[in-house]
This record gives structure tokens, C-alpha cells and sequence, in this order.
């Protein structure tokens, strides 16, 4: 096997994964607040996507402003969802927030689809497909964006975080219990944690769909957020997206070196395994708070 | 009025352990009985093998799933993976000469070998990470099934199912697959009437409550959690075995896919977790409902003068069912089986409701 195929591999992987954490990141961002583990963020990034594409494609809106107008329309979409699905499961066992989240993402998803159909659309924000070279390595453009675009997320929420608004967040995921009994309405927090992610979820899909175009498949990307996620820690964003490029560096160089010794799709199986190894070795994650159960 | 009583006052311990302890239900069961017997006598061959028969085998699918979440309490997201190596295996093992009776019991060993691993993960972890580990594990299975030419035959074929010979003789008539799934369906339903009156049981239902509890007071978790996950492994299997020798007639790895699973789990959750007439109320709903939803939609389009094209049509059903799912969770978290045991309550000492129940 050639090596630089693999670095190259590798390197492609890394960008294919900081795009990954643009989902994972909106899992951390509920996972965090509210300790509910969003299955449905995958339909909500198709939902995200299809929203901007409403906006540019029936309304006719130039795309720079689509997706600012498919951003609120999500934010909103995603205080909407709290409001009225989550908020009345608090307290409950968590098999029943789990289901209402699987059935939000079967939900979302084939709303989805009953309103715009379910044939591919593409998704152009305009980056060019000229070959990036970076020394010998050919790098996908879409990708590098994706990526670099992910980092700026990631600072973003950082200084978010260290806002007053921030730490109200922070308290909560804290406990939100004594976070009450200080006069921080952890509903309002929540909330707000959701539309954050519905954001996220939107990013994401404007994102994705400019590789790969809107379609069902977009819904897919819950399974590698979650792996994320999981390696990551559920309620760690900077875990979310070191684990990220790890991800999706394992991801790039184990598909190169397997695809052509099993014939293809072996990206699946080895999320899934990253997922088993991960929850059998070291539940919380890379930097996730070791939860200390009470009887 | 129907149950005649008012309230329920035992005066010995066998009456208490009675498993129907109020005569009015010995009846309604008997008349059930009679009814499923006699099914095939009066009722269309169409409805019999195309609606009663898989209602029957995916109560048993229900039934066992139930099991695990609504007794022992631990998540399962990879029932169907388990429900699929069953079928294929006593699928393989009826075509290597295997009877068929004896082909469907190693069909629930193989399915019960390859579900303790997945107790081995909730030996390791629960709830969300137990949840995602079987997730990751259905995915592993679907996988494995698909790619390995030994198991599947290649990635889009199917596999013919033989047909089912009881004792040498051929069973091919609609009745003669109905009643092989009423019969399996009433095993299942009456391993789990008992289960709740015995030791593995009672058991089960500690480890739920709380594991560390449960350790306190003598009960093994580990290795009850694992009896569960064997126990309703091999019910999987063999269900997975049934479905496909008396209704689909042939396999294919799609048949057991993660969206069986999550419709199995949403089997349960309609019908109420711990609940066994639930789990016939569950199954029913969500067998039924694509039907009746896809009818009442072309119904309502026709009423309002609106042409759907074809793609909404597809897809408005599956949405319609997400939204069931979130009602239901919303309005009664505890299923059908509750809402039935609401209105059983009330009657119960009708039209006396002051009684202490």
C-alpha cells in the first residue's frame, strides 16, 4: 500500500470528520443541557437542508440569503420541537425520551419527504470543484470548507460559552437542579440548547448536501455523529471534535486499506465498531464527566 | 356488570396466585380461544394468512421484546438483527435435511448463543450506551448477514425458505400456517402469563426496578440480565424462523433491517412496556395502521377534491406513524394496555365506583 495514498487518506478523512462534528456537535449541545440523547439530529439536518433549498429553490432567494433565512426558521423549528415534544418527557425514564426521539427522526424524516419529495436536489453554494493540491495530496475542496467551517463553530460556542448567556448554559449542565433553585429557568436554557443544535443541524446539512446533494441519506449522518459523540463524550464539544479527526481519520485509512479486500462499505461497520469499542472500553468518552450513579 | 364484583378480596394465597383471578376473564379467554380456533372456518383466506397470521407472529416477536425492556428493563435496539439469525439459520438447517421442528428450536439456540452478546454489553453499561451498543450491533449483524455469501448468498439475493414439513407431512394450506402461528403465539403468551408469577420473573422485575438493589438483596444482576437477553433472544430466533416459514416464504437481509427494529420497539412502546395484552394491542396498531392511514388519506384527498402525488403518498404514512409515536408517548407513555386496564378498572366494579379497587 502506497503511503501516500494513505496520508492522503488520512488527510481527507480528518476534513470528512471535522464535518461529522458539525452533527456531533449539535447531540453535545442537547446531550449537555439536558442529558436527552437527540437520535432525531440526523433528520433534523435534512430537514435543515431542505429548509434552505425551500427558500432559494420556491421562494427564490439568492443562497446567500437562503441559508441565513433557513438558520431562524430552524432556530425556531428547533424551540418548537422542546416545546412540545421533550419539555413534558422531563423526568421520565430514559426509554421513553429515547422513543420520542426515534420518533421524531421518523417523524422529520418522512415530513420531510412528503413536502418536497424524495428525489436528489443539488445544493450549490459555490464552491468550485478545481483540484485543491496541497504539496502532492489532493484534497477535496467541499470538504476543506466543511471542515475549516466546523473549527469556526467550535470557537464560536466557545466564546458563547463564556458569555453571561453562556454560563446560564453552563450552570445548567451543571445541575439543573441547583441551577433552578437560583432563579435560572433551566426550561428557557433548554430551549435554547435545542434551537442552538437546530442551527447546527442546519449548518450541517447545507454543508453535506453541497457534496453529496439533499436527499434521504442525509438522515444517515446521525450514525457518525453519534459515534462521535460517544467518543467524544456526550456532553464534551471539544472532545466532539478531536474525536472527530479521529474518526474520521480511522474511518478514511481503514475504508482504503478494507474496501478493496471485503468489496466496499466497510465505512459503516467500522463506525460501528469505533461505537462498540468505545462503549465497551471507556463509556464516557474521551472527555466526558464520569457519571457517579446514586442508588 | 361484566366482571360482577366489587373489588378483589382474596382469602387464600392460591386465589391470589390464580393466574386469571376473576372468573368473567376465564370466559373471555375461552371464548378468544374458541374464536382463533375456529378462524380458519369462517374467515377469507386472504385475511387469515395476510392480516391474523403475521398480527399472531409479531405478538410473539412483541412478547419477547417485552421481555427484555418492559421485564428486565434493558434496551434492545437490535431485535431484528437477532429475529434475522434466527430465520436464516433454521432456514440453512432445514436445507441441510434438519426437520423443520428441530430446525426452528436451533434457529432459538443460535439466535440465544449470538444474543448473549449482546448482554455482554449491558453487562458493561446501560441505558443510553446500552442503547447505542445494540444500535452499533444491529448495524454489525445487518452487515455481516448481507456481505457473507455463506449466510445470505451476496448482498441483493434471497433465499428461498423450504417448505414446512410437521412430523413429514407438508404444511401448505393458509389455515395450516395460521395455526402454527397461533400455537407459537399462545407458547409465548403463556411462558410470559407465568413468568410473572415465578422466581426468574420476580427477579427480572428487581433487576428493572434498580440492578444495585437488586445485588443488595441476593439477586445476581449480571446473570439475570444475561438470562433475559437468552430468553428473548431465543424467542426472537425463533419467531424470526416462523415469520419467514409461514408468511414471507423467503429471506433477505432487508426483512430484518434497523427500521424492523426500531418497528418492533414501537410494537412495545404503543402496546406498553410489561404489558402482554399490550403487546397484542401494539402489534395489531402498528400492523394495521399503514393500511388504514394509506386508505383514509386517498379517502380524505378524494373528500377534499386534493391530488397528492405519488411521493406524498409514499411518504405521508411513515410520517404519520412518527407522529403516533410522539402522541402516544406524549398522551399515555404506558400504551394500550394501560388505556385497556383504565377502562377494565372501571368496570370492574361498575357501576359501584366508590369501591376500593
Amino acid at each position: 500500500m502506497d503511503a501516500l495514498l494513505l496520508l492522503e487518506s488520512a488527510i481527507n478523512g480528518a476534513l470528512v470528520g471535522l464535518m461529522y462534528a458539525l452533527v456531533a456537535m449539535g447531540i453535545v449541545l442537547i446531550y449537555k443541557s439536558s442529558s436527552v440523547p437527540n437520535l432525531a439530529q440526523g433528520s433534523m439536518t435534512m430537514l435543515g437542508a431542505y429548509v434552505v433549498l425551500a427558500f432559494a429553490n420556491n421562494a427564490g432567494a439568492p443562497m446567500w440569503l437562503a441559508i441565513p433565512l433557513g438558520i431562524v426558521t430552524m432556530f425556531f423549528v428547533g424551540i418548537g420541537i422542546e416545546r412540545v415534544a421533550l419539555r413534558r418527557l422531563a423526568g421520565r425514564p430514559i426509554i421513553m425520551i429515547l422513543m420520542m426521539t426515534l420518533g421524531l427522526e421518523i417523524f422529520l424524516r418522512a415530513g420531510t419527504m412528503t413536502i418536497w419529495g424524495g428525489t436528489a436536489r443539488p445544493m450549490p453554494i459555490g464552491i468550485s470543484d478545481a483540484p485543491l493540491f496541497l504539496g502532492p495530496l489532493l484534497i477535496n475542496r467541499a470538504y476543506a470548507v466543511g471542515a475549516a467551517i466546523a473549527i469556526v463553530m467550535f470557537v464560536l460556542f466557545v466564546a458563547f460559552f463564556r458569555t453571561r448567556l453562556g454560563v446560564v448554559l453552563r450552570a445548567i449542565s451543571d445541575d439543573y437542579t441547583a441551577a433552578w433553585s437560583v432563579g435560572i429557568s433551566v426550561e428557557r436554557g433548554v430551549a435554547l440548547s435545542w434551537a442552538m443544535s437546530a442551527v447546527m443541524a442546519t449548518i450541517a446539512g447545507v454543508l453535506w448536501s453541497s457534496v453529496q446533494g439533499a436527499d434521504q441519506s442525509l438522515a444517515l449522518l446521525l450514525l457518525k455523529g453519534i459515534t462521535v459523540a460517544v467518543l467524544g463524550g456526550m456532553d464534551s464539544l471539544g472532545g466532539a471534535l478531536l474525536a472527530s479527526i479521529l474518526l474520521g481519520v480511522v474511518e478514511g485509512v481503514a475504508s482504503s486499506v478494507l474496501d478493496p479486500m471485503i468489496g466496499g462499505a466497510s465505512r459503516e461497520l467500522v463506525d460501528a465498531a469505533m461505537l462498540i469499542l468505545t462503549i465497551m472500553i471507556r463509556p464516557h468518552g474521551l472527555f466526558g464527566r464520569h457519571d457517579i450513579e446514586r442508588v | 356488570m361484566l366482571y360482577r364484583k366489587a373489588g378483589i378480596f382474596h382469602t387464600d394465597y392460591a386465589a391470589d396466585r390464580a393466574l386469571f383471578p376473576i372468573p368473567a376473564d376465564r370466559w373471555t379467554i375461552g371464548l378468544l380461544l374458541l374464536i382463533a380456533a375456529t378462524a380458519p372456518l369462517y374467515m377469507n383466506s386472504l385475511y387469515l394468512s395476510s392480516y391474523l397470521l403475521p398480527w399472531l407472529v409479531w405478538t410473539a416477536a412483541t412478547l419477547g421484546l417485552n421481555l427484555i425492556l418492559g421485564w428486565a428493563g434493558q434496551f434492545h435496539l437490535g431485535y431484528a438483527a437477532v429475529m434475522g439469525i434466527g430465520a436464516y439459520a433454521a432456514v440453512h438447517a432445514v436445507r441441510t435435511g434438519i426437520p423443520w421442528e428441530i430446525a426452528i428450536v436451533l434457529a432459538g439456540f443460535t439466535a440465544a448463543v449470538i444474543g448473549i452478546g449482546f448482554a455482554f454489553a449491558a453487562l458493561r453499561v446501560k441505558g443510553l450506551y446500552l442503547a447505542l451498543s445494540t444500535l452499533a450491533l444491529q448495524f454489525v449483524m445487518d452487515w455481516t448477514i448481507s456481505h457473507v455469501q455463506a449466510i445470505s448468498g451476496g448482498t441483493q439475493a434471497t433465499l428461498q425458505a423450504p417448505d414446512i414439513r410437521l412430523l413429514g407431512i407438508p404444511i401448505t394450506s393458509d389455515a395450516g400456517l395460521y395455526y402454527i402461528a397461533l400455537v407459537w403465539c399462545l407458547l409465548v403468551t403463556s411462558f410470559m402469563l407465568n413468568l410473572k408469577r415465578t422466581a426468574l420473573g420476580r427477579a427480572l422485575v428487581a433487576v428493572r426496578e434498580k440492578d444495585y438493589a437488586a445485588a443488595v438483596i441476593g439477586v445476581n444482576s449480571f446473570y439475570f440480565k444475561m438470562v433475559a437477553f437468552a430468553t428473548s433472544s431465543f424467542i426472537g430466533g425463533v419467531t424470526g424462523a416462523i415469520l419467514i416459514g409461514t408468511f414471507y416464504h423467503a429471506v433477505t437481509p432487508e426483512q430484518f433491517s434497523v427500521d424492523v427494529s426500531i418497528q418492533a420497539l414501537a410494537m412495545v412502546i404503543v402496546g406498553g412496556l410489561g404489558s402482554i395484552i399490550g403487546s397484542y394491542f401494539g402489534a395489531a396498531f402498528i400492523l394495521l395502521m399503514p393500511g388504514v392511514m394509506n386508505s383514509f388519506i386517498s379517502w380524505l384527498a378524494n373528500l377534499l377534491g386534493l391530488s397528492l402525488s405519488l411521493e406524498t403518498l409514499a411518504h405521508l404514512p411513515q410520517a404519520l406513524y412518527g407522529a403516533l409515536i410522539i402522541v402516544f408517548l406524549l398522551v399515555e407513555p404506558l400504551g394500550l394496555g394501560k388505556i385497556y386496564n383504565n377502562i377494565r378498572d372501571y368496570l370492574l366494579v361498575w357501576p359501584f365506583g366508590y369501591v376500593k379497587k
